[in-house]
């Protein structure tokens, strides 16, 4: 396909949401946040992501809606451009090159010019500026005149704010405010007293906002308080007022658009406080919303606001302070000891989640699927708090089952450990705890894995303990006289000179274990538990341990604390080869004989047990170790046919780095890589088999033959092929920006999927349909007395468009079933 | 071995009590403050906050209200129903008049100063006119259904604001008739209390009325239509008082919880006309109900149940960062309470109603410096002396020997005998006092307990000689022609020859005992005196004055000492000048004539003048000396200003004898102890 590309490391989804405050068009319909290198557009209502506007080549680090023109979006980046989109559409409109990395974007109504925030030489001065963007026609426009506003600011915007139209910008950093007047080219600067002062510790200012009517600006400070400045033109009159909830340090201020009469503050405390008329003592709450309140924004029109979370998350609230959206993406927040994990059925992403949680998270739609309560305790926030921690999990028989380990250690010897096995309920659709063992171990449970053979006739899963011992579980009948039930229960207790153990594996027909004992690898008959045969390298604690797949089945790896990656012949029982290598990662490809491994200085290898060689290095993959990685098998396989991206073509390679950002290979440019919506609803061809796809795609016709032949399916209904009404054609052929609006469009397209009871030959009946409900449409259009101007030059347009497609013998055919009777649909 | 032997006396049980009410002049910039037992101070703001005259309290007479009226004359009302006229020259009760209304709650003068305005029990309100020398009754205004607890005047003087339950009423003062009633909410905090208090009310020139109320609430009332105008909920407590500046650009109001929140008018953006009230800065300096505020054109002046007067500077107002920006808390009076017979090391503490003596503890152990020694002896309560009647004490004092005590009220002057037996005390009243002893400001003894000075209210000086329980009057120093104004300090030379006296304001007058005439008068000063001691030998006066100078004053030689010119042509050093609290008592080493031993409330100094002065280099407060230095450093970093911080509050310090100090303390701690509970706030995190 590609292989002129070179093999890329993406940053693949999982960006974070809360990383600037998000953006709410001026009709409140849609919410942009930044993610990653790109923007993403969310519809308020359904939650699902519109459009995802990419061309940044770099961090996006700021956007603003275009205050002269409410449909565009301005963006700036650390790539030094600032874009300009339309984002009805999501068509980049224009680009202004800066040249220098831009950290945060604001613009004025009142200005042809938008501020960004630069550094300047030292990595900690930030300068906000103004940069006068030149009317051009053409598509790229170097944008380079600068002028200066102020210095020694902070880098984030939350740190900066405009004020009454424009009239003044204070920004905030450590323990000084200082408020810019444009009109008088002074500033003014207003000094908390510092860290010096015992009392005043934590004094520090962590975000600003400015009244939207009053000459007033709040800030937020490290204890806590909120202030609100007045009087500020004058540094000596200068006044303020505290108010004080938080206990945590303010992470984020806005004021309602349209009055300014209530104040909205969010913090650790994962509260949202709105503070009505700057009053301490008339407050409102909106808590319990899962993790810090990071960013807080209100729309426009100031019927929603919009906080976006430390766990990757934003809320949508309505005026009223009830959440009615939540957009989640990966949560990130946590230490991740689970790894990666596939669930084989919905092909999620596996992980830890939230605190105690599970989570599902969709790498194609690049959105958290669920959450799963593991834990299943509240969990109480608190600094110093020895949380109980979910250490392991797996899956195993086809994703049917789940276990999971939970621990939690106050003192040395106080170790609290369970472990849960969860089973896959087809009729709830999700897992329900089957059993639950207390201190399945002794102490820590360091690897647990399932028996994954195709043949095994009963699930069987192997843990094993720094107490010295492996344990075997398997599902044995639990029924009594009230109910059939299934239960876990132990069944083999192995262990080898007391010597810790490690890891365990599989092989992939089942019929061997393998246990490393620290340095030692001891492999284990399934069937009987007898120990087969030991393996000692004496080159440290064994890390990883894995068995070869398909042709390489009979080779056992295993990477060494020291840095040794060994390879077994398990049917000579020697060293096949070793190699030195430090590995991080270790992980085989569940649909090819491959193993990738990630070493310590983030080189990458894939190699096959078999061939010492490796297929593929890659050096220097992320700027920080990668912890985990999993293979994740592709939907429909690649066909490279260059050597070094052939390991790529039955699975993608995940891995995610200590900073928790998921990354992975891929060939395509970023352009391809994500075809927007509007693209792909051109592209039939490439249609995922969704609902519609059986609508509208190509399956149809075969499902169609199969029909005839088999009659099987009665579920589906009949419908006409697609390809032969207008009305789709239509929608799905025009240019997104001259078609009527949707909700316009919505009837006339479900009425043309519609059937009546008559047999009429396919070829005819979608065109009456059409026309019918076009009709129909008009109809309702006049009832609803719906901004008829518009709404009418609308139809008339339509109407000849429609006429235009029609046939004179279709027209005739028209009249003829005006006289049908369509009572049916109303039967409907 | 330390220097000193210090005994660190904290059994004097000394509750200062609440302030009720105060009363800011703007034309003197004096502050009157009125304490729950009747005391009536005033404060000198011009003159570092000193407290320069005091009006002894009276157990019937708990002030409601104070004001000032016609820039000089001073009003007080109170629950006897009685409106009380301060003679502030004479420092006594002018007049006292009864208003007929049962007790009176309120009290305003009105803005040109020519009538006052009472509230009372009964609801009604009364206008009385101030005449040059009394008050005379007018009118009624219309009668209300209940007490009036709060009046303002209009600016103008056309209207009047009266807060009663549940309700503020509107008068006009032509006519007397109450034009509106605002009923005020009783909701507080979605509960229906029974009964909202208007604690307080202020009439702007606009015709906006604010009022502060028992349910916490600030509110503002357009006066011309009757209506809320805007309501700001600031405290879950009452919010017992209200003071608006003379701009009506700002108020403060204070609450129950201690907090003491600020007001101010701000333009809504910066090109716009249009100005609103804005709560802005809360200030917590209280741990009790704020009972009173004032407001100054420079500093927002509260007081409360926790018996501080806190005055906190604005600093948008305040031109330099000087020493007028500093926060201060004043909590003990700039008098000395507590009197010392050293031979006999007792301490007499005075009290409001009663006098306490006590024998000091000993000690035969050693230590080094810095050690605590085990007492072998405790203190010994030896009196408890109450006074007849329901006045408070004024002074009291006992004699070196220890063998009298005199102390004066207000209206009468007592004398007694002690006779010691081993541990038994007889306690003999010297009766028949002669009729112009009254009452005295300030009791003196002489160092051999021979002779009894006495400062008269009337400005004269009163020598007595003391016998084996008898007296006999030896001469009266009248007041100098011209002046009725009260002496209130006294040194006596420890030889006896010579009797330094000071007034409030004026200069230091010497009379010489001896030959019972005047001898010289210390050239004025601009701020009042705060102590007074004659050395001995040297016969030098050392005159402490309210901002921090200190002088010396040659007594024989009727002129400033060497030293005194030295000093001051260098200047203190600037910490010194910064110091809050005013030196109370000096005393003089018997063996060193170079030093000069004086405190404040919050230190102890020696003054060596025999070191070098320091200059606003040096270190001023040097913790201790160190010891491990040589002595040449030891030499060159020393100055003149020996200070220990180690004792505070400090309320007397003295020289016992040449080894051995008393200091006596009264930690805050121990006062809040005493204090009625606060009102229960739930602490964060608690």
């Amino acid at each position: 396909m590609v292989e002129e590309e070179s093999l890329r490391v993406v940053r693949c989804g999982g960006s974070e949401l809360n990383f600037r405050r998000a953006v709410f068009s001026v009709d409140s319909k849609y919410v942009f946040c930044v993610s990653g290198d790109f923007i993403k557009v969310y519809s308020t209502a359904t939650e699902e992501c519109v459009h995802i506007l990419q061309g940044h080549r770099n961090l996006v680090t700021g956007i603003q809606l275009n205050p002269r023109n409410h449909l565009q979006l301005y963006s700036c980046s650390f790539d030094g451009t600032i874009k300009l989109w339309d984002y009805v559409d999501g068509i980049l409109i224009k680009t202004f090159i800066v040249g220098c990395k831009l950290h945060a974007l604001f613009a004025l109504a009142c200005e042809d010019s938008v501020f960004v925030t630069i550094n300047k030489e030292k990595p900690d001065v930030f300068q906000l500026v103004s940069v006068k963007l030149p009317k051009s026609s053409s598509q790229e426009i170097e944008a380079k005149e600068l002028s200066f506003v102020l210095d020694y600011i902070n880098q984030s915007p939350k740190c900066i704010a405009f004020g009454n139209e424009g009239e003044y910008v204070a920004a905030v950093r450590d323990f000084y405010l200082s408020v810019y007047f444009f009109k008088k080219k002074t500033t003014s600067r207003f000094t908390l007293s510092s860290s010096r002062n015992k009392k005043h510790a934590k004094n520090n200012f962590t975000c600003v906002a400015c009244h939207p009517k009053e000459d007033c600006i709040a800030t937020g400070h490290r204890d806590g308080k909120i202030r609100l400045w007045r009087n500020f033109d004058d540094e000596k009159k200068y006044t303020y007022t505290c108010l004080h909830w938080h206990h945590d340090l303010v992470m984020d201020l806005a004021f309602s658009v349209t009055e300014g009469s209530s104040l909205l503050s969010g913090g650790r405390e994962s509260v949202l406080v709105e503070w009505r008329e700057a009053a301490e003592k008339n407050k409102e709450f909106l808590p319990r919303l899962g993790a810090t309140i990071e960013h807080i924004s209100v729309s426009p029109a100031g019927d929603l606001f919009c906080t976006s979370h430390s766990d990757n998350k934003m809320i949508i609230i309505h005026r009223n302070l009830e959440a009615s959206a939540v957009i989640q993406g990966l949560v990130k927040d946590r230490n991740i000891f689970t790894g990666l994990m596939i669930d084989p059925r919905t092909k999620a992403l596996v992980l830890n989640g939230k605190p105690g949680h599970l989570q599902f998270y969709s790498l194609q739609s690049d959105k958290q699927l669920y959450n799963l309560d593991i834990i299943q305790q509240e969990y109480i926030n608190d600094y110093g708090l020895i949380q109980i921690e979910l250490t392991k999990a797996a899956f195993g028989c086809y994703g049917n089952w789940l276990a999971t380990v939970e621990q939690r250690q106050e003192k040395e010897t106080e170790l609290e450990l369970q472990m849960k096995l969860w089973t896959y309920n087809k009729k709830t659709q999700g897992f329900v705890l089957n059993t639950k063992v207390n201190m399945p171990h002794e102490d820590h449970i360091t690897a647990l894995c399932f028996c994954n053979a195709e043949k095994s006739e009963n699930p069987t899963l192997v843990t094993t303990s720094k107490d010295g011992h492996f344990k075997v579980w398997i599902l044995t009948d639990d029924s009594d006289i009230y109910k059939k039930a299934v239960g876990w229960t132990c069944d083999f207790v192995g262990s080898y000179h007391k010597y810790q153990a490690t890891n365990c594996c599989f092989s992939e027909d089942g019929s061997l274990l393998a246990v490393s004992f620290e340095e030692i690898v001891t492999i284990w008959d399934s069937e009987t538990w007898e120990l087969k045969c030991t393996f000692c390298q004496r080159a440290g604690k064994i890390r990883h341990l894995c068995f070869g797949r398909l042709t390489c089945s009979k080779y056992l790896l295993g990477a060494t604390e020291n840095g040794i990656l060994c390879c077994w012949n398990l049917l000579s029982c020697a060293l096949e080869w070793s190699a030195k290598l430090n590995m991080r990662v270790l992980e085989p490809d569940p649909n090819s004989e491959n193993i990738a491994a990630i070493s310590q200085s983030s080189t990458v290898f894939v190699f096959r047990p078999s061939e010492p060689r490796p297929l593929y290095i890659q050096k220097n993959i992320s700027r920080e170790e990668a912890q985990w990685g999993v293979f994740v098998p592709r939907d429909v396989p690649e066909s490279f046919t260059s050597e070094a991206y052939q390991w790529l073509n039955r699975s993608q390679f995940y891995f995610l780095t200590k900073s928790q950002s998921l990354l992975t290979f891929s060939t395509q440019s970023p352009e391809e890589k994500l075809t927007p919506t509007s693209k792909q609803l051109l592209a039939e061809e490439t249609l995922p088999t969704t609902p519609f796809y059986f609508i509208l795609g190509k399956h149809r016709q075969q499902q169609q033959d199969d029909k005839l032949n088999e009659a099987l399916e009665d579920e589906l209904v009949q419908l006409p092929l697609t390809e032969n009404i207008p009305a789709i054609s239509e929608l799905l052929h025009t240019p997104a920006h001259v078609l009527p609006s949707a909700s316009f469009l919505c009837s006339m397209f479900v009425n043309s999927l519609l059937l009546s009871k008559e047999t009429k030959s396919a070829e005819e009946i979608p065109d009456d349909v059409s026309m019918e409900e076009e009709k129909e449409s008009v109809d309702s259009d006049e009832e609803n007395n719906f901004t008829e101007q518009v709404q009418d030059t609308n139809n008339t347009d339509l109407g000849k468009d429609i006429i235009h497609q029609l046939s004179k013998s279709e027209e005739k055919e028209l009249r003829k079933f005006r006289k049908v009777d369509y009572s049916w649909i109303t039967a409907l | 071995m330390g220097e000193f032997k210090v005994h660190r006396v904290r059994f004097f049980n000394y509750v200062p009590s609440g302030i009720r009410c105060v009363a800011y002049n703007n034309q003197s910039n004096r502050l009157a403050v009125s304490r729950t037992d009747g005391t009536v101070e005033i404060y000198n703001l011009s003159a570092n906050y000193f407290q320069e005259k005091f009006f002894p309290g009276h157990e019937s007479r708990a002030t409601e209200a104070l004001c000032w009226a016609n820039g000089q004359r001073l009003f007080s009302a109170g629950l006897n129903g009685e409106i009380i006229e301060y003679d502030l020259q004479a420092l006594n009760i002018k007049y006292a008049m009864d208003a007929f209304g049962g007790p009176i709650w309120s009290m305003a003068a009105s803005p040109n100063g020519s009538q006052l305005l009472v509230g009372c029990e009964d609801g009604s309100v009364k206008l009385f006119q101030i005449t040059p020398d009394k008050i005379q009754f007018e009118r009624n205004f219309d009668r209300q259904k209940s007490r009036i607890l709060s009046l303002s005047w209009h600016p103008a003087g056309t209207h009047i604001a009266a807060g009663s339950i549940d309700y503020i009423s509107v008068f006009d003062v032509k006519s007397g008739s109450a034009i509106h009633k605002m009923l005020v909410d009783r909701q507080y905090m979605g509960v229906s209390k029974r009964k909202c208090i208007i604690w307080g009310v202020a009439f702007l020139s606009d015709g906006t009325v604010i009022s502060v109320d028992s349910a916490g609430k600030v509110q503002f009332w357009d006066s011309a239509t009757g209506t809320l105008v805007k309501n700001h909920l600031i405290a879950n407590a009452d919010v017992q008082s209200i003071a608006i500046s003379d701009q009506e650009d700002s108020f403060v109001v204070g609450t129950a919880e201690g907090t003491v929140f600020h007001f101010q008018l701000v333009s809504v953006t910066s090109n716009s006309s249009e100005k609103q009230w804005v709560r802005t800065k809360p200030f917590q300096h209280h741990t009790h109900d704020v009972r009173a505020v004032a407001h100054s054109p420079i500093a927002l002046i509260s007081g409360g149940t926790d018996t501080h007067l806190v005055i906190r500077p604005l600093m948008e107002k305040v031109e330099v960062k000087n020493y007028d920006a500093a926060l201060r808390k004043i909590t003990f009076p700039h008098r000395r309470l507590v009197s010392c017979a050293k031979k006999k090391q007792l301490l007499l503490f005075q009290f409001a109603h009663h006098l306490e003596l006590w024998r000091l503890g000993s000690t035969v152990a050693t230590g080094k410096n810095g050690d605590t020694l085990p007492l072998s002896k405790n203190a010994d309560h030896l009196l408890h002396l109450k006074t007849k009647g329901p006045e408070n004490i004024i002074c009291s004092c006992i004699s070196p020997c220890g063998s009298w005590i005199a102390y004066s009220t207000a209206s009468r002057f007592f004398l007694y005998r002690l006779n010691y037996e081993h541990d038994n005390i007889n306690l003999q009243r010297v009766s028949k006092m002669p009729a112009f002893l009254r009452s005295a400001l300030q009791i003196l003894f002489s160092e051999d307990s021979a002779k009894l000075f006495v400062a008269s209210n009337q400005g004269s000086l009163h020598v007595i000689r003391l016998l084996e329980g008898s007296f006999k009057h030896l001469h009266t120093f009248q007041p100098q022609s011209g002046t009725v104004e009260s002496m209130c300090l006294l040194a006596v030379s420890p030889d006896g020859n010579w009797l330094a006296a000071s007034g409030t304001s004026a200069g230091v007058h010497v009379y010489n005992v001896k030959q019972l005439k005047l001898h010289c008068t210390v050239p004025a000063y601009n701020f009042p005196v705060t102590a007074l001691a004659i050395a001995p030998n040297t016969n030098n006066l050392v005159i402490a004055h309210s901002d921090q100078q200190v002088f010396e004053y040659s007594i024989p030689d009727k002129q400033y000492t060497q030293w005194s010119r030295t000093i001051q042509k260098q200047g203190f050093h600037h910490l010194w000048l910064q110091r809050d609290t005013p030196i109370t008592h000096i005393s003089f080493h018997p063996k060193r004539p170079m030093h000069i031993l004086l405190h404040d409330a919050y230190m102890f100094c020696i003054i060596d003048k025999s070191l070098p002065l320091p200059n606003d280099k040096t270190l001023l407060y040097n913790p201790l000396p160190p010891t491990n230095e040589s002595d040449i450093i030891r030499r060159r970093t020393a100055h003149a200003f020996k200070i220990s911080k180690k004792y505070k509050p400090l309320l007397f310090m003295d020289l016992l004898d040449e080894r051995t100090l008393v200091a006596v303390e009264r930690p805050l701690d121990d006062i809040i102890a005493q204090l009625p509970p606060p009102i229960k706030k739930k602490k964060f995190g608690t």
